[in-house]
């Protein structure tokens, strides 16, 4: 039993439990959001260096062994997932004292936002494929309330569409789940790897993968089935869609990573060459989307659809170079992405609307907001030294080596389109002159503070993978090496029997 | 017994597909209770049908004796039941309001987040 994997799971479900019960007192829920998620990251980075150190952990929970119990792993991926985590818990925790309002904070914000996180870190821990059902849908139930509380007519539209869609997703992974059961008797991944070599039917594997591929697709805002997203993620108060942003989606791409190099690879040419192609259709249909838009948050959401793209990409063309880079962009993508919420938040706050005809003159009333725009934007763009750069640079590189001229055009397209895009709202939010008088209240100094602090902190993040690039990369091609070589997950989870 | 279930179970995913694609709430909540259900029917179809043998352990045994119905789908499907009650739960209350906001029971007409 190793404690390390159970800990981030129970740190954030303590603390939801311990702020409802000092629900009267938002100082205490405050003070307990930025603790806890200061312990969640803590905690995480114990896992990840332990996970780099020694190699895959794995706890069985009760002590019942694989594949019977409830089985807990942490490989290189999951523990770097559960690091971003605890990082964008603790930007948005800061970021909530000054920007969330008290009703909404009465309400339970705190809790539902320690519930989210726990969903999903046991989303990317988890062994076992019911559990990860249960674990998607402790984060939906949460992330369902969070969108929803409030109670603006547009949050209401918005929740509907994400209700609904989330919901349809789940129910047809439980249905994959049920078939899959049926064929191998097992619902723990690392068993179901092994049985699923040698089950004789070939064809039904496919169909239940394209099944898995839908659901997690859904989840993942996949092309063509990714509407909810920029119908709903604009919606929220801005750090609800900041965390949104940065993690649910993911939580996705992480399922159809985990699925796709451990559990069906039985025919790599024929699932791999659709998400290949599902990975480009995203890509582009994210990009252009964006550029219609032209309001703030409406941007960004559509370029979440963009990346993800990326990210697919490199587990479509499933060669290690490629994996690495999937996975290096994962991880530049959670932080920039995230950040330019919350910039857009710091826009809204200084002139009071997400709108790009009404935001304007930024860069002469607030250059430190500019600033701090400009380093994701142009990372998310791709420019060198960024993170971004570098993210692209090795899922480029993967493409040609693998021949695949057609989806490293559209990945270089699309990034050129996706930096008009930035230009675009930095020509409109903070270079041109601030159309009429539209003034707010100057934040006090306290609220500033906690504003631009976690701004300032995932953009330092940004500028370290991007000068760092070379240990991080180190990082991801162990961590492709294990998805791919998947010998060490199996042999950790299940013991000697692998052998 | 399998094919009957089978035909059930295609039956209520026509039926909650169907029903989703209506433009009325009301029927598209019914829509997602048919489809959760279709799939919990689903696992247990899958799961293996073995008639009248409960997995109970004689006295003096240590496992029982050969051909039992599975157990565990049937967890499975407790579970999912509890999770999609809750969910259902929400999704009621969360489309009321919005029918309030909208002062009707139609989807076209909850479009002002889309783009």
């Amino acid at each position: 039993m190793n404690a390390l994997t159970v800990i981030p799971i129970l740190i954030p479900l303590g603390c939801a439990v311990a702020s409802l019960l000092v629900r009267r007192s938002i100082r205490l829920q405050r003070g307990m959001a930025v603790a806890g998620t200061a312990a969640l990251l803590i905690a995480a980075i114990f896992l990840m260096s332990s996970v780099l150190r020694h190699g895959v952990l794995c706890a069985q929970v009760g002590n019942w062994p694989a594949p019977f119990g409830i089985t807990l792993v942490a490989d290189i991926l999951s523990s770097v997932m559960v690091m971003l985590t605890g990082l964008m818990g603790l930007a948005t925790a800061i970021y909530s004292m000054a920007s969330m309002d008290e009703a909404r904070e009465r309400f339970g914000y705190y809790p539902l936002l320690h519930m989210l996180l726990c969903g999903v870190n046991g989303a990317f821990l988890t062994g076992d494929l019911f559990n990860l059902y249960v674990w998607f849908e402790v984060m939906l139930i949460a992330s369902f309330v969070l969108l929803a509380l409030g109670g603006e007519r547009a949050q209401m539209e918005g929740a509907i569409k994400y209700v609904t869609l989330n919901l349809m997703a789940s129910a047809l992974f439980l249905a994959g789940v049920g078939i899959l059961y049926g064929m191998a008797g097992t619902l723990n991944m690392a068993d179901l790897s092994l049985k699923l070599r040698d089950t004789g039917h070939p064809g039904l594997i496919t169909c239940v993968a394209m099944l898995f591929l839908t659901a997690f697709g859904v989840k993942a805002a996949l092309f063509p089935v990714f509407s909810w997203l920029p119908a709903s993620y604009h919606t929220p108060p801005v750090a609800v869609s900041a965390i949104f942003a940065g993690l649910l989606t993911k939580v996705g791409v992480y399922a159809l990573l985990r699925v796709f190099t451990l559990i069906f690879t039985q025919d790599i040419p024929y699932t791999h060459t659709i998400i290949l192609w599902a990975a480009g259709l995203t890509m582009v249909t994210g990009v252009l989307g964006a550029f219609a838009q032209s309001e703030f948050r409406r941007i960004l959401s559509f370029h979440i659809i963009s990346q993800i793209g990326y990210m697919i990409m490199g587990l479509g063309l499933y060669t290690p170079l490629a994996l690495a880079g999937s996975l290096f962009y994962i991880t530049h993508h959670i932080v920039v992405k995230t950040n330019l919420f919350l910039v857009s938040g710091l826009a809204h706050r200084l002139r009071g609307s997400y709108d790009l005809k009404k935001l304007g003159g930024l860069y002469a009333s607030a250059p430190l907001v500019a600033g701090l725009f400009l380093i994701p934007a142009m990372s998310l763009a791709g420019m060198p030294p960024l993170s971004g750069f570098f993210a692209k640079f090795l899922l480029v590189k993967a493409g040609l080596e693998a021949g695949h001229w057609g989806i490293v055009a559209v990945a270089l397209a699309v990034g050129m389109v996706t930096l008009m895009s930035m230009t675009k709202i930095w020509a409109e939010a903070f270079w041109k002159a601030a159309p009429g008088t539209m003034e707010m209240p100057p934040p006090g100094k306290h609220e500033m503070i906690c504003l631009l602090f976690p701004v300032i902190m995932l953009a330092a993040v940004t500028l370290a993978i991007g000068v760092g690039a070379g240990p991080v990369l180190d990082v991801a091609n162990r961590a492709a090496e294990q998805l791919q070589g998947n010998t060490d997950y199996i042999a950790t989870v299940l013991g000697e029997k692998a052998r | 017994m399998e094919t009957l279930l089978a035909v059930v179970i295609g039956v209520l995913y026509a039926a909650g597909i169907y029903m989703m694609l209506r433009r009325s709430l009301v029927k598209l909540i019914i829509g997602l209770a048919l489809l959760s259900n279709a799939a919990n029917l689903l696992i247990f179809t899958s799961g293996g049908l073995v008639p009248a043998r409960p997995p109970l352990v004689a006295p003096g045994e240590s496992v029982p004796a050969a051909p039992f119905a599975d157990p565990l789908p049937q967890a499975l499907i407790l579970t999912a039941i509890v999770i999609s009650f809750g969910v259902m739960a929400f999704a009621l209350a969360l489309f009321y309001r919005a029918a309030e906001e909208a002062g009707a029971d139609d989807l076209d007409r909850l479009t002002s987040t889309d783009t």
